[in-house]
């Protein structure tokens, strides 16, 4: 069991890494950073039936941390939506050099 | 005294500077957000948070001269962590000071801009004391999270907004690559505990176990990201030329400090056995930090963008610190932590200075002549660009710090020659960059019509002031620095060891 479910965490980081590479917008690259986070947490909680509860507790921490970041995040791309009437990262470029 | 972690009480107490600034910080939030927005309400919170600051400054001086320590646990009690603790409070009070009269000429009244900074610098004591892969993790958050939102303090800009954006996507995304590290360390080790980790691949079989390896290459990425060295630094020059530039300074010096510490911590500490493995890959993202920032600085034409490209070859020239790995390696990175604060710092400053309303004449061009109009201001950038060049006597601490690293580098147990070669290389490079500032200012007419910069409030001037009297008088006399320094390093339980056998 422990084999396959770190296997299937790491497919579903390795989706959610391609998916912020490839995408272009904000919102979507935003979920596939979510995705990354929640494939580790499978891998924590797959460990901890090794190892003990570490695991597990380090699981609600990084969930409590992902949600603080949404709040953070969704303010941002909110900021960004007022100035650019686009949340699409090919229309924002003012910064270059 | 030795505190025993395992009591709450004593773990509390373990975290005491930690805790006083953060339930300072949470108090000042409360009253910044009681009143409406004004400027002397912004003023008001500042001057509350720098005291907060010193007091939580003082209360590190005091933990560190009573020679503390404590048993094994989640966080460290040495004076690694007080140092990098008053670097990074440091450079909270000079954002905080900074900040408070830049933010009056750019109209950013939120009173909470300076709280927010008091939480970022929590999170980077959280970090310097982080002695457990989960207190890095929530560290790091802590740091970040609060970063983001300074990032994009000023609503009006859209530069500032673009800026926060990038920083927080890819912030995320280091995030998960530091998480998916962090998880699969503690597969192959069972613990993320960095001394249990350390024990634990003491035996050769682990560290080649394709999980740790995969482990630590994915925590090297992560820490690339924070610390900006190349090529994981592309977020960096857009961040710091959309951000206020106050926090800017704060990103360029407390931020990479406190990621610099942590990085070095968990190397040094989790993974003595893993550094012949990995002197290869850290040796690579030296070189390329090293080139890539000096060489990419050569071609800008704004202030900001270029002193952006000037911090990541530094994380270049801390990384060789860390690839050397010993106590002499660590001694030189927090000199030249310390060295490069001041003058990065002090640099910003001035930006701040020349800069006006709307974060404009941030240019090199805004620049000429300065010596004409505003000489004391050129001067103090003079010894700003020469410290950070490496110049000796004129460039005062700048020059011992790359000193101690080259001698670091060159007297390792595992010479780092070409290292050392590059390091000079480049900085020759970097040359190129710094002294054209200086030409701009002490040798080119001032262009007809260009405006004269405003003369500043007294919390800039002072900053700069301190900034450039510090790093020309600890460059005379780098003493006191340089023992400090020493005192300072972390230190693994062989170290530890070896230093009770040469006791007794």
């Amino acid at each position: 069991m422990l084999g396959e479910a770190l296997a299937l965490s790491a497919v579903l980081f390795t989706i959610g890494v391609i998916g912020v590479l490839t995408r272009r917008n904000a919102i979507i690259i935003f979920m596939c950073v979510e995705l990354m986070l929640n494939a580790v947490n499978l891998s924590f909680v797959a460990l901890s039936k090794v190892y003990g509860a570490t695991g597990q507790v380090f699981v609600v921490f990084t969930m409590t941390v992902a949600a603080a970041e949404a709040a953070v995040g969704l303010a941002i791309i909110i900021a960004i939506f007022r100035h650019q009437r686009s949340v699409n990262l090919q229309n924002i470029n003012l910064l270059k050099g | 005294m030795i505190f025993d972690l395992a009591h709450p009480s004593q773990l509390m107490q373990a975290f005491g500077p930690d805790l006083l600034l953060m339930a300072g910080a949470m108090v000042l939030m409360l009253w910044a957000a009681w009143r409406p927005e004004s400027n002397e309400h912004q003023r008001a919170v500042g001057m509350a948070s720098l005291v907060l600051i010193a007091a939580t400054m003082a209360l590190c001086f005091w933990y560190s001269m009573r020679g503390l320590s404590s048993t094994q646990g989640i966080i460290a009690v040495d004076n690694f962590r007080w140092a990098v603790d008053i670097i990074c409070l440091l450079g909270a009070a000079g954002a905080i000071a900074l900040g408070m009269e830049y933010n009056a000429r750019e109209h950013i009244l939120p009173a909470e801009s300076h709280v927010l900074v008091l939480f970022a610098t929590s999170g980077m004591m959280v970090l310097a004391a982080a002695r457990d892969l989960m207190i890095v993790f929530l560290g790091i958050e802590l740091m970040s999270v609060a970063i983001y939102v300074l990032a994009g303090l000023n609503r009006r800009s859209a530069k500032s907004a673009e800026g926060s954006l990038k920083y927080f996507l890819l912030g995320a995304f280091a995030t998960g690559f530091l998480l998916y590290g962090i998880a699969l360390v503690y597969g192959a080790t069972g613990s993320t505990s960095l001394v249990e980790i350390s024990r634990r691949t003491a035996g050769q079989a682990l560290l080649l176990n394709p999980m740790m390896l995969v482990g630590t290459g994915l925590l090297v990425i992560g820490f690339g990201f924070k610390i900006a060295a190349a090529p994981f630094h592309m977020w960096a020059p857009d961040v710091y030329e959309g951000a206020p530039t106050p926090i800017t300074a704060f990103m360029a010096t407390a931020v990479k400090a406190a990621a610099f510490a942590t990085f070095l911590r968990v190397w040094v500490e989790a993974m003595p056995g893993m550094g012949a493995a990995w002197l290869g890959p850290i040796w690579w993202l030296a070189v390329a930090a090293m080139f890539i920032g000096n060489v990419v600085a050569l071609s800008q034409r704004n202030l900001k963008r270029l002193l952006a490209y000037s911090s990541i070859a530094h994380s270049g020239y801390l990384l060789v610190a860390v690839a050397e790995g010993t106590t002499r390696g660590a001694t030189a990175f927090l000199f030249y932590l310390v060295a490069y604060t001041l003058a990065s710092f002090g640099a910003f400053a001035v930006v701040i200075m020349v800069g006006r309303e709307g974060d404009a004449n941030n240019d090199l061009v805004d620049y000429e002549g300065l010596w004409h109009v505003r000489p004391a201001l050129a001067l103090a950038m003079g010894v700003f660009m020469l410290s950070l060049m490496g110049f000796p006597v004129f460039g005062g601490v700048g020059f011992f710090g790359k000193w101690y690293l080259l001698t670091a580098a060159i007297n390792a147990p595992r010479p780092l020659i070409v290292l050392a070669v590059v390091l000079v290389m480049t900085s020759v490079v970097s040359a190129g960059y710094y002294l054209n500032v200086i030409r701009l200012m002490f040798m080119k007419a001032r262009p007809d019509g260009a405006p004269v910069p405003e003369r500043a409030g007294g919390l800039t001037r002072s900053v700069v002031f301190i900034a450039a009297a510090a790093v020309l008088i600890l460059g005379i006399v780098p003493g006191r620095l340089i023992n400090w320094s020493r005192d300072s390093v972390p230190r693994t339980q062989q170290m530890e060891a070896a230093a009770a056998n040469a006791v007794h």
